[in-house]
């Protein structure tokens, strides 16, 4: 960089005492690290894009599956994420910010921006950490599999339950008891269970409810994997003719019919290699998005500490900027190939 | 033995008051080419469904935007562009090298298996 004058000939290039790199040892280990790192990164994309690739049945698409936003709720395709990358990139620009004020020796400089660089790093984990609740448990309605084998995700807006009123009384519950409360998740289990039937809710003691409900708007189904009647690629089922086939499948009475959100064994959201590479890559980046905020703040105390400036150089900022650009790059991948294409 | 002669490259890096106005004024101008960028990106993905027939270019041009984002990243925020030619060339040729067989190998054995699949059944 600038001022370096050095003069080079080949004396003292080859006499081992100027490098060819003209760079510091630390700097030149966190650069091969760097790159051995990025080879794990674009090998666990490339094994994503294989997998995609080869599957038989309809692949997720980014804009349906990740369309939610916090207090808000959905119909906000990819914002969400799209805040997540904003704000991954504003603290790498804080921690080149940093790197720049090293290189003037401005200790006070280093110091804020380090601290926004440490800010914008938690602000991503902690969405990383939302996103991936949000996509465990997943949406109201679940994917649901059809009488002929086909499998469609459901869209639109859920009808609220107001309760249940039970009509056959169990161990706990007796006849023409209303239940209130957060009656979403009750059932939401039922349905998985095949506890629903037509339009009532056989609960954990025994007893059966009827269940009031508010309807359903705007409901889509969108087909994922073909069955007898109904192909992938179809257009989408809409209105009436979608809700008497959802309501059909959910109140069946059989186990199976539904899946809510994402698990090791299955998710709604398409096959599932899909939802492990999702853990797995965003897990791992978000792995090193943590261990980079720890970095930056140990390097923190040390610049506070007057560490640095006593060294004469701020290059340890330098290092642990590296790492963390590397862990942004990895994101503009990740972003791109796992939610938009 | 103390060597005297040993060169501290970590002491090189610095420079002045006006260099660091240039060098900031540089980062904003990549920091609002990067929003550009991604803002363009999200709002394709929203607007422009797979199934519809501008998909292809769109998918294209994702992979085209993402590298020129990459680039700026590595060359700017990394500094790599700041360094010596030989160094540049050591981190980026076999990286690239290597990745590009691997993105080759890994499609082309992909589409072998798909089609394995379709032959002889799950």
């Amino acid at each position: 960089m600038a001022g370096h004058t050095t003069q080079l000939d080949a004396k003292t290039l080859w006499g081992g005492k100027e490098s060819p790199f003209q760079t510091s040892y630390g700097k030149l280990m966190m650069w091969f690290f760097l790159v051995s790192d990025a080879l794990t990164f674009s090998g666990l994309l490339i094994a994503y894009g294989f997998t995609r690739h080869d599957a038989q049945d309809a692949w997720p698409i980014g804009e349906e599956t990740f369309n939610s936003m916090p207090f808000l709720g959905h119909g906000y395709p990819l914002l969400y994420v799209a805040l997540m990358t904003f704000i991954l990139i504003v603290s790498s620009v804080t921690m080149v910010l940093a790197v720049e004020a090293g290189h003037r020796m401005d200790r006070k400089g280093v110091t804020k921006w380090m601290i926004a660089t440490i800010i914008g790093g938690f602000f991503f984990v902690g969405s990383q950490a939302w996103e991936w609740s949000h996509f465990i448990h997943g949406s109201e309605f679940g994917k649901i599999e059809l009488a002929d084998g086909s499998q469609a995700i459901v869209k639109g807006h859920f009808g609220e339950i107001a309760n249940f009123t039970v009509i056959e009384a169990g161990k706990h519950h007796k006849k023409g008891e209303i239940i209130k409360g957060d009656l979403m998740h009750e059932f939401q289990h039922a349905a998985e269970k095949g506890h629903l039937e037509g339009g009532n809710i056989r609960l954990a003691d025994g007893s059966v409810a009827k269940i009031n409900k508010a309807k359903d708007h705007e409901m889509k189904l969108i087909f994922k994997k073909s069955g007898s009647e109904h192909k992938i690629g179809a257009a989408a089922i809409t209105g009436a003719a979608a809700e008497k086939m959802y309501y059909e499948a959910l109140y069946s009475g059989e186990a199976n019919r539904v899946v809510y959100g994402a698990n090791m064994k299955q998710n709604e959201y398409g096959p599932q290699q899909y939802a492990q590479f999702f853990f797995f890559i965003t897990g791992f980046h978000g792995f090193h998005v943590f261990s980079g905020v720890v970095i930056n703040i140990i390097i923190l105390l040390g610049v506070i500490a007057g560490t640095y400036h006593k060294r004469g150089h701020y290059e340890m900022v330098e290092k642990t900027g590296l790492y963390w650009h590397f862990v942004d790059l990895v994101w503009v991948f990740v972003f791109t190939f796992f939610y938009l294409i | 033995m103390e060597r005297d002669d040993l060169i501290e490259y970590s002491l090189h890096n610095h420079h002045s008051e006006e260099q660091g106005k240039s060098i900031r004024k540089k980062i904003v101008q990549v920091t609002v080419l990067l929003t550009i960028i991604t803002t363009v990106e999200v709002f394709l993905g929203a607007m422009i469904k797979q199934s519809s027939d501008a998909w292809a270019y769109v998918k294209w041009s994702f992979i085209v935007m993402t590298l020129v984002k990459a680039a700026y990243i590595v060359m700017v925020f990394m500094h790599l562009g700041d360094e010596k030619k030989a160094l540049r060339n050591v981190i980026l040729i076999p990286y690239a090298i290597f990745i590009a067989y691997l993105i080759f190998i890994g499609l082309w054995e992909a589409t072998e298996v798909s089609e394995a699949w379709k032959t002889f059944g799950f």
